[in-house]
């Protein structure tokens, strides 16, 4: 096992101060902070080897090219991809479900056919499939939770149908924790014939993951909440159906040949990455894998689970909130949405900044989550690799200290620390 | 807690502020009113309903409900005393003059003496973030205003 103190010498930002005191950073679940070598993969890019990738003649180009091809292999293994090509680059999870939904979505999905997503996901796993399910006359079915936060499955059977042609779930919720029964509800795909998609943005940071084993058809992920810089992110999909899909945008780089009036279209993976892509992020996307799988994702998920339980157990003797999200650790990542019916979450959210403490607050993209527990907003602290258990007894005390300043009219009293 | 940011923090959350956020003002409906809106801030699910029953061009009687954080509700309620008696025209004035002290530098001695109390609203301010929960209340009442 890590040693949690070291790992924390490696994010520089964690040694700064907010209001004077130090940075409690639990908005992991939004994005995680970088280390040292991903800062430092994107200096040596720009500093050292900075050139288009492909069809470069020079030393620079090939290097570059080397690098970035390097960094897709990294993330396929790291995923459990068969092979490297079966990895396209994307901007975030959101480009990656998008961009699956207009091309897959589009040409597969036909009148009548079925939908099927959660109650529990992101906006970015749920609106696009409104909109292929509007255009093409689809229906668009959503899988209810238990009051417990997990998928209630027990009528899964009337939503996992054989007019079912996809079903699109997140491994784990970013607004609940949960972590989602993948192989039950993927073999319920397979036996009518329907293909998966996950949403791997949470589980992919948290946990190992590996699509083989899953057996999903496809799986969307962010490279910045696994400590990657913004604006990359990846889609894996199973060869054989990434073989037949047809190009998402049209220009340089996907193509093969091109004449007057037609053109031809580039292998896999450039077939899908149109225009010169996010180089530099790619890379250091590699990074980002290369000290994740140094520290062992077995690591990383055991580390999660004992804080979260911890703070789970801390939190629970808070009477006043109620935790949110199944308390059974086995089935839920370091995600700790809660509430309190009388004071609004960006009142706590406010005051835990004072305190430097930064955690979430608001529909955290699943206003329909939100709408189906009768909430608007819940505030959420989320867990990394480099959180402490002091870090859990302080969010703990602040939110104890900002329930007695908003709960009642004595709150100068109160305060005499 | 630091002491700047503790005194921010109190002067955000001052006496107040949470006075009228714990008993909320004119929060009846008004009805029959002659103005009326609803606003909504989806992102955090504050909520404002404002009716406004005029006598001739007063605000005889102002109704407001509203849902959601502190800032919100005690701008919602200090905005309704604030209202009442006031012609159309002192309305949209002090409006302008709240939405300009939010936005911009602190008020003029004039300005101050048109908001009376609420400039303790002036130290959202200094939390950018929580602008818009002060100005829900404000732009439902430019909406009702504009019918």
């Amino acid at each position: 096992m890590f040693d949690v103190n070291e790992i924390r010498k490696d994010f520089p930002i964690l040694q700064r101060e907010v209001y004077g005191k130090p940075l409690v950073y639990l908005d992991n679940a939004a994005t995680s902070q970088k280390p040292r070598i991903v800062i430092q993969a994107l200096t040596d890019y720009y500093e050292q080897y900075n050139s288009n990738v492909h069809r470069g003649v020079h030393a620079l180009s090939m290097e570059a090219t080397d690098k970035y091809e390097e960094a897709r292999h990294k993330v396929a293994k790291f995923i459990g991809a068969p092979k490297a090509e079966s990895v396209i680059w994307t901007r975030n999870t959101t480009e990656s479900i998008n961009l699956l939904a207009m091309t897959w979505g589009r040409d597969n999905i036909l009148p009548g056919d079925e939908i099927v997503v959660t109650q529990m996901e992101h906006h970015s796993n749920h609106v696009p499939w409104q909109k292929v399910a509007q255009d093409q006359q689809a229906v668009l079915k959503v899988i209810p939770l238990t009051k417990e936060g997990t998928l209630d499955v027990s009528d899964i059977d009337s939503y996992i149908t054989p007019k079912t042609k996809l079903v699109a779930f997140c491994h784990v919720s970013n607004s609940l924790g949960t972590i989602n029964p993948v192989k039950m509800l993927t073999k319920k795909a397979r036996a009518v014939g329907a293909k998966v998609l996950l949403d791997g943005a949470q589980s992919v940071p948290q946990m190992p993951v590996n699509v083989k084993e899953l057996d999903c058809d496809f799986m969307a992920f962010s490279g910045h909440k696994m400590m990657a810089p913004t604006g990359i992110g990846g889609l894996y999909v199973k060869m054989d159906i990434l073989e037949e899909m047809e190009p998402f945008m049209r220009g340089g780089e996907m193509v093969l040949e091109v004449w007057n009036d037609r053109a031809t279209w580039n292998d896999l993976p450039m077939k899908f990455e149109a225009g010169t892509p996010n180089i530099a992020d790619a890379i250091a996307m590699g990074a980002a894998v290369d000290y994740l799988s140094d520290l062992g994702m077995d690591n990383v998920r055991k580390h999660e689970a004992q804080l979260t339980e911890y703070a789970l157990t801390e939190m629970q003797k808070i009477e006043e909130i109620d935790l949110l999200g199944p308390m059974d650790v086995d089935i839920r990542g370091g995600i700790l949405p809660f509430h309190n019916s009388e004071i609004h979450p960006h009142d706590l959210g406010t005051f835990l900044d004072r305190e430097a403490i930064a955690i979430r607050t608001g529909h955290h993209c699943t206003m329909p989550l939100m709408r189906a527990m009768g909430l608007v907003a819940t505030a959420r602290a989320s867990l990394y690799v480099y959180n402490t258990e002091e870090e859990v007894d302080k969010l703990v005390s602040v939110l104890k200290d900002a329930l007695r300043y908003f709960g009642d009219g004595a709150k100068r009293a109160k305060r005499t620390r | 807690m630091a002491q700047n940011a503790q005194n921010e923090l109190d002067d955000l959350y001052g006496d107040v502020v949470l006075d009228h956020c714990r008993t909320p003002r004119n929060s009846d409906t008004v009805e029959p009113a002659d103005l009326r809106a609803d606003g909504v801030n989806p992102f955090c699910g504050d909520e404002v309903h404002l009716q406004i029953a005029l006598n001739d061009d007063q605000a005889a009687r102002v109704g407001v409900q509203s849902v959601g954080c502190s800032i919100n509700r005690a701008s919602a309620s200090m905005m309704s005393e604030a209202l009442t008696g006031k012609s159309r025209s002192d309305i949209v004035e002090l409006a302008k003059t709240f939405r300009a002290m939010l936005k911009g530098d602190a008020p003029s001695d004039d300005e101050r003496e048109d908001l009376g109390e609420l400039t303790v609203l002036e130290h959202v301010r200094e939390f950018p973030v929580r602008i818009k929960c002060a100005l829900l209340p404000w732009s439902t009442l430019e909406d009702a205003l504009a019918g």
